[in-house]
């Protein structure tokens, strides 16, 4: 809209001009609002802290956890609560951790395919973030182990396997009971799963160690097909030129109903057993 | 002198009565490692570094804090200075200011000074302890029990003898000679965990032989425990109006009595 001002050199351009300006000015208005909303939307209040004191203390929870405790954070502190908006809340209080390299982040169970969200420490890029509560030696023994299992077919290591690699530390050696205590310890602290004397890592080690797991074991880490996600107990497709890898629950969604299940890369037959979806718990840890 | 005061204020918070002293007050600093920047200092230091470093090495700090928070260990300055702040120490109260800002706004946390003299802080929660949460934490089933110790400190006045306590929980099924089965060993939690907590104090009474022990609230328990709810809670447990235990009210509703946090939204 040009503004009812004459001037001798009305020319194209200066009405083009008149009209970016105008434009501009609503362009300008338009951003204002959504900065606005943007950073309405981006205040923390009491309730995002309470979440937020609560994965502090908690580490990780699962997504319906997460969900109940959302809830519970806005009706204590009478804040609205919309539901599906779990996701803006967390990322409010994603904002404000930026500065700190910390962040609440969501992954998958490998085991039963449920969310999770876990509160992550995004600044040392190594296990050093573990420094604090283990010994330096324990720490090595914990990156071999995480070798063991990147490189390992089913993403599992026995603790046969885990012993033997206690006698190569090159910091101080651990001994055979040291060493199942260790293991004990790290089940406890939740950075590995434990299961018929075979070692996994926890869902809350694969988010946190993500970034550090991607760039440590770049040639040899799996990847998820399907979720994109790294992947250490999945299914691999069996054609040698293909050879995509998919997590087990990943399958048990994408081929679920499917009478004839085929690789999504190279549409040869999927020979593998196709699990069963797993039905999330529906009760949240008491 | 305005400076520092200002600092000050910024820093303690007015509900807190009892940390009358300020973080950057001037009074008779023992740390001889650490000699307190004035405030000239101060904003010298803050021009050798750029906004981003400043930002970074409170983010450090707060991390530092949040750490040894986690395990219930108080904070001391001069570890602060030589592991974290290191070059930065000339600038260590605006640090602390911006610390105990991100503390308060992303948080809902309070940085308290419980020894003034060592200065030595702790991480106190803003944010009233919930009732009902959904998920409780796992790192602090013990709670209950501490509750009923500190409650019956309160009770007697503010110091109570051990064999008082051992009496008392085990007429509650509580024997702390045995490992419970919630709480694992009593013993233990009571007089070293929630000692070195700052839940509670485990203070040698003088001139008895043999040597008897008696027990008192801590700082952190003094910071961060309503005695209004403890009085709550008794009333509840004997149906008796708080009212009717008139000292114990009077001193819950005091000024130095009250819990420190700040009131709830509601």
């Amino acid at each position: 809209m040009v503004t009812h001002e004459t001037t001798t050199h009305t020319t194209t351009g200066s009405r083009l001009k008149e009209k970016k300006k105008q434009e501009e000015k609503e362009g300008a208005h338009c951003r204002r609002v959504t900065d606005q909303s943007r950073d309405m939307a981006r205040q923390m209040e009491d309730s995002h802290r309470r979440f937020l004191q609560t994965m502090m203390a908690n580490g990780i929870v699962d997504e319906q956890s997460a969900r109940t405790l959302y809830q519970y954070c806005c009706e204590t502190h009478n804040t609205q609560h919309t539901p599906d908006k779990l996701d803006d809340f967390i990322e409010t209080i994603n904002s404000k951790l930026q500065p700190m390299f910390m962040q609440v982040r969501k992954g998958m169970s490998e085991d039963n395919g449920q969310q999770f969200y876990a509160l992550v420490n995004m600044a040392e890029t190594d296990v050093t973030r573990m420094s604090s509560d283990y010994a330096d030696n324990e720490l090595e023994l914990f990156r071999k182990t995480m070798d063991l299992i990147v490189c390992s077919e089913n993403g599992k290591a026995s603790s046969t396997d885990i012993l033997n690699s206690a006698d190569t530390l090159t910091t101080k050696k651990l001994k055979k009971s040291e060493t199942e205590h260790l293991l004990n310890r790290l089940v406890h602290d939740r950075w590995l799963n434990e299961k018929r004397g075979e070692y996994t890592l926890s869902t809350r080690c694969i988010i946190e160690m993500e970034p550090y797991i991607r760039s440590m074991y770049q040639d040899q880490v799996k990847v998820c097909h399907i979720c994109r996600n790294i992947a250490f107990q999945c299914q691999i497709c069996e054609k040698p030129t293909c050879g995509i890898k998919i997590h087990n629950p990943c399958v048990a969604r994408y081929f679920k109903g499917r009478a004839e299940p085929r690789c999504p890369a190279c549409d040869d037959f999927w020979p593998h057993e196709i699990p069963e979806v797993r039905r999330p718990r529906s009760q949240s840890k008491r | 002198m305005t400076q520092r005061k200002r600092l000050a204020n910024t820093q303690s918070s007015s509900q807190n009565k009892r940390q009358s002293v300020p973080l950057a007050s001037q009074e008779e600093d023992d740390d001889s490692t650490f000699p307190q920047p004035s405030s000239s200092q101060v904003q010298r230091g803050l021009e050798r570094f750029t906004p981003a470093q400043v930002d970074q090495k409170t983010a450090e700090v707060v991390q530092f804090f949040l750490v040894r928070d986690q395990k219930k260990i108080p904070v001391r300055r001069a570890d602060l200075v030589k592991h974290v702040l290191k070059d930065y120490r000339n600038i260590y109260p605006e640090i602390m200011k911006r610390a105990a800002r991100t503390f308060d706004q992303v948080f809902g946390l309070k940085i308290v000074e419980i020894d003034s003299k060592n200065h030595m802080y702790i991480l106190v929660n803003k944010l009233e302890t919930a009732e009902a949460p959904p998920i409780t934490s796992p790192t602090n089933p013990k709670t209950g029990l501490l509750f009923v110790v500190l409650s019956l400190i309160f009770m007697k006045g503010g110091a109570v003898r051990e064999n008082l306590i051992w009496n008392t929980l085990k007429k509650l099924r509580v024997d702390a000679g045995e490992k419970h089965e919630e709480f694992g060993d009593v013993k233990k939690a009571i007089t070293d965990e929630f000692v070195r907590q700052r839940y509670l104090e485990y203070v040698r009474i003088p001139h008895t032989e043999p040597v008897e022990f008696e027990f008192r609230w801590g700082q952190r328990a003094e910071v961060e425990v309503s005695k209004v709810k403890i009085l709550e809670f008794m009333g509840e447990l004997h149906d008796q109006d708080p009212q009717s235990w008139t000292q114990q009210f009077r001193e819950a509703h005091s000024v130095s009595g009250s819990s420190q946090t700040a009131p709830s939204s509601r």
